[in-house]
C-alpha cells in the first residue's frame, strides 16, 4: 500500500506538490502540498522526498481525536478538528500541513497523484493503489 | 485575468515607496508575458541615454501566464534592464523557481527603480513587502549568501542573489538562484549591483486564476505523459545540454583557444559522460520539469573542490574549449568559481581566452597582467576571474568586456575579441557554420543563442530537433565547408520567432528543441489556463536591433586552425552580409520595422503577434 521513494531519482522538480494541490484542493497552490521536497545544498548535494508513511503520531497526539484511520490512511476529521495544529508540530516527517486560507491541517491521504506525475519515477505506488 | 496572477510590483529604491499596479490587461494581450512584459517595459520607461549604472536604470523580474502552472518546466523568469554589456536593450533568463514564487505570492513582474541608500535585500512574502539592510551578506559569495539566507529565512524561500561580481558592476555579472541556475547574460547582476540589492527574496503561498481547471489538469498530466514518450526523454536527459559537446566538436563548431580553431583533442574529458563518471550526485531540474538538464555535483582539484551544479553545455565550450581546460573537473570547478563570484561563464570565458592571446601575442605583458597566463591552465583562471571580480589591476579593464577592453588595448587585439554588440559570443564557432553566424549577428542583446539556434541548417539542412540531430549524427570525419543557402535568412528568422514564444509565456524551450514536444501542445494548456484562443508558434518580438561591424573579426576572414572537421575553412563576407541583408528586408525580420539607420540605444517594439 505505502508508496517507495526513491530519494536519488528525485530532481526537485516539484511538480509532484502541484499536481497534488490540484488534485486535493483544485487549486494551482503547491504551498498546500501534502509532501514536501527538501533541496540539500550545497552540501550534500541532492534531494529528500518526505512523504506521509501514515505512522499515526498525528493521531496519537491529537487531544480530541480528530484524526482516524479509514481504510488505510489517517484522514483528519473537519467536524472535531479544533486547529490546534498539535499535529503539525509532532508530525515527524513535516507533512501534517497547515493550510492557507483554512483553520484546519491536512495530510496524504494516498491518492497516488504525485506518484502518476512524478517524471523521474521518484514516488512509485504499488498499483492496489494508484488504480 | 486567468492565468496570470494579475500585479505588478513596482519599488522604488531611492524613496522606499512600494506599489502594486494592477496588470494591464491590453499589455497582456499584446506582449503576453515574459520577454514581451520586458520589451514593453523597457521601451515605455527607460530614460533614453542613460548610463546602464544611473540609478534611473530598470530592473525587471518577469513571469509569463504559463509560470507556475501544470505545463511542463514552467519555471523560466525574464530579467530586463538597459545591459551594461552592450549600453543596449538587455534581457535574460533563468530557470529555477523563484518565478512560480512570484507569481504565488501574487505578482507577474517586479520593477525596481532607484538605488537603495545602502546595501539591502528585498523580502516578499505573499501581500508582505520590505526593503531590508543586507549588511549581513554583502560581500558574500552568490552561492553562500543564498545558503545564509535560507538558513535565517526558511527553505521555502526562493532567493536570487549576486556575488561580488555585480557588487563590483562587473559588466557581465550574473543573477544566481537555486545553487546553480543563473540568469547569465547581459549584465544583469551587475545592475541589481548598482541598485545596491545584494538578493531578493520570495515566498508565495498563494494561488493561481485558471480558466479551466479540470481540463487544465487533465491536459497538463497529458502533456508529462507526451514528453515521456519522446526518445530524448530518457537518452537526452540523463547529460543534458552537455550531450551536445562531441556532436559540435565533429562538425567543428566549438571553440577552442579563443575562437582561433574549432576542435579540441580532449574532448572526451570535458564531456556529458565525464560529467556522469567524474562528478554527478543528483539530477536538478526547474519547476515543473521533466527533463532535468542540471547536473549538480562534486569536483575536486589542485586548487580546491567544491559542489557544484554543471558544467553544462557552454561552460564546457568556454572553459574546456575557449580556455583548454584539460579534465572535467577542472571545468567544473571554473564554472564554480563564476558561480560564486556571480559571473557569466560564457563572457569570463571569452574575456580570459581573448587575454591569453593578447599575452601570447605580446599586446599585454606579465607586467600588466601580473602573471604569466596559458591556455589549459585553471591558475590562470582562477588568478584572472579573481583580479576581474575585484577589478584590481588588469582586472579592472577585463570587467569591461572583450570589446571595450580591446578599444583600450588596441594592437590590433580587436580582431581577436569575440563579441557582437559588445556581448561575447557563446559556445558556436561559427565560421563552418554560417547561419548560426547570421543568427548571432542579428542578435538584439548581442550574441547570444537564446535568440536563435541554427546548427541543425547549417549541418543537416534541416531544422530538427537537437537530439534527433546529435543522435543520428556519428562521427564526421570531415564536414564540408557549410554553404550559405538561399533559406538561411529564413530559418534564422524562424528560430528568432519561435523562441520568444517560450520567453513570453515564462516556460522552458528545451522540451520543443532538445526533445521535439511540439509547440502545439501549448497551444491547448494556453487555452485551458487563460480561456484564450490563440495561433502559438510565430510570435514576433525583439527590440534593438542593430547591425554589428562584424567584418573586422576573426570570424569572417581568418581561416579556422589546424585540426577538426572545419580546419582551414574560411566563411566568406559576401555571402553572408546578402543574408543579413535578406534577414532586415523580411516582413518577420524586427530590423525591417526600424528605420535604416537605427543608433545605439534606439528602439521599436513591434506589437508582439502569435
Ligand atoms: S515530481 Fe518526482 S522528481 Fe519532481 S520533485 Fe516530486 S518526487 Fe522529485
Ligand atoms: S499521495 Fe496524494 S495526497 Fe499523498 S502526497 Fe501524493 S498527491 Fe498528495
Ligand atoms: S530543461 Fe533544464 S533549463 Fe529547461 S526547465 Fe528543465 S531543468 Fe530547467
Amino acid at each position: 500500500m505505502m508508496p517507495t521513494v526513491i530519494h536519488e531519482n528525485c530532481s526537485g522538480c516539484g511538480t509532484c506538490k502541484l499536481v497534488c494541490a490540484m488534485e486535493n484542493f483544485s487549486a494551482v497552490q503547491p504551498a498546500r502540498a501534502l509532501l514536501r521536497i527538501e533541496g540539500r545544498f550545497p552540501a550534500p548535494g541532492d534531494y529528500q522526498i518526505h512523504f506521509c508513511d501514515q505512522c499515526g503520531e498525528c493521531a496519537d497526539n491529537c487531544p480530541v481525536e480528530a484524526i482516524v484511520m479509514e481504510s488505510g490512511v489517517y484522514r483528519v476529521d473537519q467536524a472535531l478538528c479544533t486547529g490546534c495544529m498539535i499535529c503539525v508540530e509532532v508530525c515527524p516527517k513535516g507533512v501534517m500541513v497547515e493550510q492557507p486560507g483554512s483553520e484546519f491541517p491536512a495530510k496524504c491521504i494516498l491518492c497516488g497523484a504525485c506518484a502518476k506525475i512524478c517524471p523521474r519515477s521518484a514516488i512509485v505506488m504499488p498499483e492496489a493503489v494508484t488504480a | 485575468m486567468y492565468g496570470y496572477a494579475g500585479t505588478i510590483l513596482r519599488i522604488n529604491l531611492s524613496t522606499g515607496a512600494i506599489e502594486k499596479q494592477p496588470l494591464d490587461e491590453t499589455m497582456a494581450e499584446q506582449y503576453i508575458g515574459g520577454r514581451g512584459f520586458v520589451a514593453k517595459l523597457l521601451f515605455d520607461e527607460l530614460p533614453r541615454g542613460i548610463d546602464p549604472y544611473d540609478e534611473k536604470n530598470l530592473f525587471i523580474a518577469a513571469t509569463g501566464p504559463l509560470s507556475g502552472h501544470l505545463v511542463p518546466a514552467s519555471g523560466k523568469t525574464h530579467f530586463g534592464a538597459k545591459s551594461p554589456a552592450t549600453g543596449g536593450y538587455a534581457d535574460s533568463n533563468m530557470g529555477g523557481h523563484f518565478g512560480p514564487a512570484l507569481k504565488y505570492a501574487g505578482y507577474d513582474v517586479l520593477v525596481l527603480t532607484g538605488r537603495a541608500p545602502a546595501p539591502s535585500y528585498l523580502f516578499i512574502e505573499d501581500g508582505r513587502v520590505e526593503i531590508r539592510p543586507a549588511d549581513a551578506y554583502w560581500g558574500q559569495g552568490a552561492l553562500i549568501a543564498e545558503k545564509n539566507m535560507k538558513t535565517e529565512l526558511g527553505e521555502d524561500f526562493q532567493i536570487i542573489t549576486i556575488g561580488p561580481a555585480g557588487e563590483k558592476r562587473v559588466r557581465y555579472a550574473c543573477l544566481s538562484h537555486d545553487f546553480g541556475r543563473q540568469a547569465g547574460r547581459s549584465g544583469v547582476g551587475a545592475v541589481l549591483g548598482s541598485k545596491q540589492i545584494k538578493a531578493i527574496a520570495v515566498k508565495g503561498t498563494g494561488s493561481l486564476p485558471v480558466f479551466d481547471l479540470k481540463k487544465a489538469f487533465e491536459a497538463g498530466k497529458e502533456a508529462y505523459k507526451k514528453v515521456a514518450a519522446k526518445p530524448g526523454f530518457t537518452e537526452w536527459t540523463p547529460e543534458g545540454t552537455a550531450g551536445i559537446t562531441n556532436w559540435v566538436n565533429e562538425v567543428g563548431v566549438f571553440p577552442t583557444r579563443n575562437f582561433k580553431t574549432s576542435f579540441s583533442d580532449h574532448y572526451e574529458e570535458i564531456n556529458g559522460k565525464a560529467i556522469l563518471k567524474k562528478l554527478k550526485i543528483t539530477d536538478k531540474g526547474c519547476y515543473c520539469c521533466p527533463t532535468p538538464c542540471g547536473k549538480y555535483g562534486h569536483t575536486k582539484t589542485k586548487l580546491g573542490s567544491a559542489y557544484v551544479e554543471g558544467p553544462e553545455y557552454e561552460t564546457i565550450a568556454l572553459f574546456g574549449g575557449n580556455c583548454e581546460l584539460k579534465t572535467i573537473e577542472e571545468v567544473a570547478y571554473a564554472n564554480y568559481l563564476c558561480d560564486e563570484l556571480g559571473i557569466d561563464t560564457i563572457s569570463s570565458g571569452a574575456v580570459i581566452s581573448w587575454t591569453i592571446e593578447c599575452f601570447e601575442k605580446g599586446i599585454l605583458s606579465e607586467k600588466e597582467i601580473g602573471r604569466p597566463v596559458k591556455f589549459s591552465d585553471l591558475e590562470t583562471v582562477d588568478y584572472l576571474l579573481e583580479k576581474i571580480v575585484a577589478r584590481e589591476g588588469i582586472g579592472d579593464l577585463l570587467a569591461e568586456g572583450v570589446k571595450k577592453a580591446s578599444e583600450k588595448v588596441g594592437q590590433g587585439s580587436d580582431v581577436f575579441a569575440i563579441h557582437v554588440k559588445g556581448l561575447e559570443w557563446t559556445g558556436y564557432e561559427c565560421r563552418n557554420a554560417p547561419s548560426m553566424m547570421l543568427a548571432y549577428m542579428t542578435a538584439d542583446i548581442g550574441a547570444h543563442h537564446s535568440r536563435a539556434w541554427v546548427l541543425g541548417h547549417d549541418m543537416a539542412g534541416a531544422w530538427t530537433n537537437v537530439h534527433d540531430l546529435v543522435s543520428g549524427g556519428g562521427t564526421v570525419e570531415r564536414q564540408p565547408q557549410a554553404q550559405i543557402k538561399a533559406e538561411s535568412a529564413r530559418y534564422v528568422i524562424d528560430s528568432q520567432h519561435t523562441r520568444p514564444l517560450f520567453d513570453a509565456l515564462g516556460i522552458c524551450r528545451l522540451q520543443l528543441m532538445e526533445l521535439g514536444f511540439e509547440v502545439e501542445n501549448y497551444v491547448e494548456l494556453f487555452y485551458f489556463i487563460t480561456g484564450k484562443k490563440r495561433q502559438l508558434g510565430f510570435s514576433a518580438g525583439a527590440v534593438f536591433h542593430r547591425t554589428h561591424p562584424i567584418r573586422s573579426q576573426r570570424g569572417l576572414f581568418y581561416p579556422q586552425g589546424e585540426n577538426g572537421a572545419a580546419a582551414g575553412l574560411v566563411l566568406r563576407g559576401q555571402g553572408l552580409g546578402c543574408q543579413w541583408a535578406s534577414h532586415q528586408r523580411h516582413p518577420g525580420s524586427p530590423g525591417a520595422r526600424r528605420c535604416g539607420r537605427c543608433t545605439e540605444g534606439r528602439r521599436r517594439t513591434g506589437r508582439l503577434i502569435f
